[in-house]
């Protein structure tokens, strides 16, 4: 079979079509969105489907599976917190009718993430299998691998990635796909209906599937020992096998596939078969707590081995030299940094300066806009998980009562509103508040690379469906007060807003323009400012647009960055940027 | 035995992913193994974005260690030197002479460094200079600026120039092949000769 070139979550993709998956489902979030990108684009075969998040994601998978069909779930680590409910359900309910692959691609050094949870724990936790694997390669037959033990042992498996898994690319080996199973449905009210009474058998089967679980590990392709000299011995995993190899290639190594659960006679066997034994992994101890378990403690662990951030070569060669940690790698000290901002013509840009110039308290959310809080806009005081904007700002109202609360905005996406914001804007209008929201409708989610979704009335294959209508939910739900503005009008954004701030009740504002980046073809010529006019007062950097500087105290603006969304020339006073170029 | 470790350093947007894209494939045509590593997400959104390609007989870690890799290609100047100490100390470094201005510049918050040449070059790796753009607006295609570059450090590598023409057939649309090869090749000489022509 041909070699490609292939991405970790490329690769995974190729894997559930080589498996015989024929439903995938997930909620774009940086590392794992290519996964389902890579099947709706490659796989026409496999129904797929962006769901509103990742619970739903995974309920829609477990449906699958009910049908007798090979399902796939993928979500970034934090999303399987939002499927954690259906997650632990599932592992009772089992997968021997059509294997349930569940993708959690982890994010160690939050590149794009709030936090960097190691979601190994989540195996342990739920009782579940977890591969990990070390290239892209691996992902692609973990996948597979995921599929075949999920049926024969009855059981979703988790396949843990992480960033340096999911975005690098190596060489894949193909391989044919098997073919998918034939769809059946079979009432089963014991193992599918998890009361108290029939949970209580589920668990005694789940225990036992962990003890075959472990079993199987002793011997399987997907744990490999790899015998070099044996003075130091290193158990590792994911990508951290491939940085151990670059440091220290004379040294024997266990690499562990199947990272819970660790089975406890092949451990066992290497650490005795070397003289010193090591744990080098990312994150947090967790092959070492179960070694611990087990009672075999290596040398050397999370003692020397860093505990934050991801690992690469050097930080794995200084760890087991004893040496100080690099964490950061040097750079020149003398130089300006490059913080991630927003893009020239952003539509966000015009709330957030209006929120900046009212000095507005503002609970933020979680995409492009957070970027919202950088200087110059400043105008974001908290971001903590999607849809969180919403009920922080209730409960802050509730804290600091109404008068704070007048100068009090939930900031928050479309996308993310329909994740999980429209169940806070019910919470807040069924607990009396008053919260002023603002749903920033850029058409699209952006963040990971402008994925459709409900708000767009784009499935992900680009399928025409019901648009949700922003405005007639909030509506119904029983806000009382409801615009739409264009967020390019400075001012009717500022009206809305201060509406908005009047509103005897809960208030929503949807600031409405597709992404700069999405509609290139209807950008304007640049803006260009008259150096006469122009008295060098700076009003103008405070939009934070990337296109604009000054130079010998005049603004200028970029002609190759300018969209020519005129946002700056609204906030001139002396009316010097223009809309045609200066001659 | 064919081998290198090369590092991409610009900004967010600049399309440093094809480049890297286009090495991979060059350097498979060759039966050799390969890795890359990239981030996405926010940095994406104007940030400083690195990518790594490497190629070998066998490659473990997708990611270079630090003050070992033997090439780095800077899109733009102050990500070049901003990356320079991960590069080898005898090693090269490509620089596309090309500002961008971070938010912090912009807003009048810190200054771009007016010196970049002066520091690369006392960083003691060899430094190779070239205006993609100016080369790119000469061609008439203003897009074929990345070939440009990736001509310049396709010079500096082990491969078959034929592996590198091939992979950019792969990669780019039959309408514009012309115009890119010629890109790729103006990119070279410079790479070459250490000279762009005025």
């Amino acid at each position: 079979m041909p070699k490609v070139l292939l991405s970790g979550n490329e690769a995974v993709a190729r894997g559930a079509y080589e498996a015989g998956v024929r439903v995938a489902c997930a909620y774009p979030g940086t590392p794992s969105t290519e996964i389902l990108e890579t099947i709706a684009k490659e796989y026409p075969d496999i129904y797929c489907e962006w769901s509103v998040n990742e619970k739903v994601a995974l309920e829609v998978a477990m449906g699958a599976s009910f049908g007798g069909v090979r399902a796939l779930s993928a979500m970034k680590h934090v999303g399987l917190n939002v499927a954690a409910d259906p997650f632990f359900s599932l592992a009772y309910i089992g997968a021997a009718t059509g294997g349930i692959v569940v993708v959690s691609a982890d994010d160690p050094s939050m590149h794009s993430s709030q936090n960097e949870q190691d979601n190994r724990h989540y195996g342990r936790h739920a009782k579940v299998p977890v591969l990990e694997p070390a290239d892209s390669q691996e992902a692609k037959d973990f996948t597979v691998w995921a599929i075949k033990l999920s049926e024969q042992f009855d059981t979703p498996v988790l396949l843990r990635l992480t960033t340096r898994i999911s975005h690098s690319k190596s060489v894949v080996e193909l391989s044919e796909p098997t073919p998918p199973k034939t769809p059946t449905y079979e009432k089963n009210i014991t193992r599918r209906m998890i009361l108290p009474a029939f949970a209580r058998k589920l668990h005694i089967k789940v225990e036992e599937r962990l003890k075959k679980l472990a079993k199987w590990g002793e011997d399987c392709p997907v744990n490999v020992v790899e015998m070099r000299d044996k003075k130091i011995g290193i158990i590792t995993c994911g990508v951290t096998y491939q940085h151990v190899r670059e440091v220290a290639p004379e040294v024997s190594v266990l690499k562990l596939g199947m990272v819970y659960p660790i089975p406890p006679q092949l451990v066992k066997k290497f650490a005795d078969s070397v003289k010193e034994l090591h744990v080098v992994e990312e994150l947090d101890p967790f092959i070492e707590m179960e070694l611990n378990r087990l009672g075999i403690f290596p040398r050397k662990g999370k003692d020397v081995v860093p505990i934050l951030y991801e690992l690469n070569p050097e930080r794995v060669e200084s760890a087991l030299k004893g040496q100080p940690d690099p964490a950061e790698p040097p750079t020149p000290a003398d130089i300006p940094t490059r913080p991630a901002v927003l893009c020239p013509g952003c539509p966000h840009t015009g709330v957030f300066y209006n929120l900046h110039k009212m000095k507005a308290t503002v609970t933020g959310d979680i995409g492009c806009y957070t970027l919202g809080a950088l200087p110059p806009l400043s105008a974001m005081d908290t971001c903590v998980c999607m849809g969180a904007s919403v009920g922080n700002a209730l409960g802050l109202e509730k804290a600091m009562g109404n008068e704070f609360n007048k100068n009090l905005f939930a900031v928050i996406g479309e996308s993310t509103f329909i994740h999980s914001g429209i169940t806070g804007l019910i919470n807040s209008i069924y607990n009396l508040g008053h919260t002023n929201l603002v749903i920033l409708d850029n058409r699209t989610t952006a963040m990971t690379g402008h994925q459709p979704n409900p708000a767009t009335g784009r499935t992900i294959r680009g399928e025409p469906t019901h648009q949700l209508d922003l405005e007639a939910l909030a509506r119904v739900c029983g806000a009382k007060y409801v615009a739409v503005v264009d967020p390019y009008n400075l001012d009717a954004t500022r009206k809305a807003l201060e509406k908005a701030q009047a509103t005897d009740g809960v208030a929503v504002v949807i600031s409405r323009r597709p992404c700069v980046l999405l509609v290139r073809q209807e950008w304007k010529p640049a803006l260009s400012v008259d150096v006469d006019t122009c008295n060098g007062c700076r009003l103008c950097l405070q939009v934070g647009c990337p296109a604009i500087s000054m130079q010998d105290k005049k603004a200028v603006i970029d002609r190759v960055l300018c969209t020519g969304c005129g946002v700056c020339a609204q906030v001139c006073p002396e009316e010097a940027i223009l809309e045609k170029a200066v001659v | 035995m064919k081998r290198a470790d090369v590092l991409i350093a610009g900004v967010g947007g600049q399309g440093i992913i094809l480049a890297s894209e286009i090495m991979a494939l060059a350097a498979m045509k060759e039966g050799l193994d390969v890795k890359k590593a990239e981030v996405h997400g926010m940095s994406q959104r104007g940030g400083s974005v690195v990518s790594t390609l490497r190629y070998a007989e066998k490659i473990h870690s997708p990611l270079i260690k630090s003050g070992t890799a033997d090439i780095l290609l800077g899109f733009e100047k102050l990500e070049a030197y901003r990356m320079a100490p991960a590069v080898r100390p005898d090693g090269v470094i490509i620089v596309n002479d090309q500002e961008i201005y971070p938010i912090t510049v912009a807003s009048g918050k810190a200054k771009y460094p007016e010196d970049l040449y002066e520091k690369l070059s006392a960083t003691g790796r060899k430094i190779i200079k070239i205006d993609a753009y100016k080369i790119a607006q000469e061609l008439g295609e203003l897009r074929a600026v990345n070939v440009v570059i990736l001509g310049a450090l396709a010079s500096q590598l082990d491969l078959a120039k034929e592996s590198w023409i091939e992979a950019i057939k792969e990669r780019v649309p039959a309408k514009a092949m012309e115009v890119n090869l010629q890109a790729f090749e103006r990119g070279w000489q410079v790479g070459k000769s250490g000279v762009q022509k005025k």
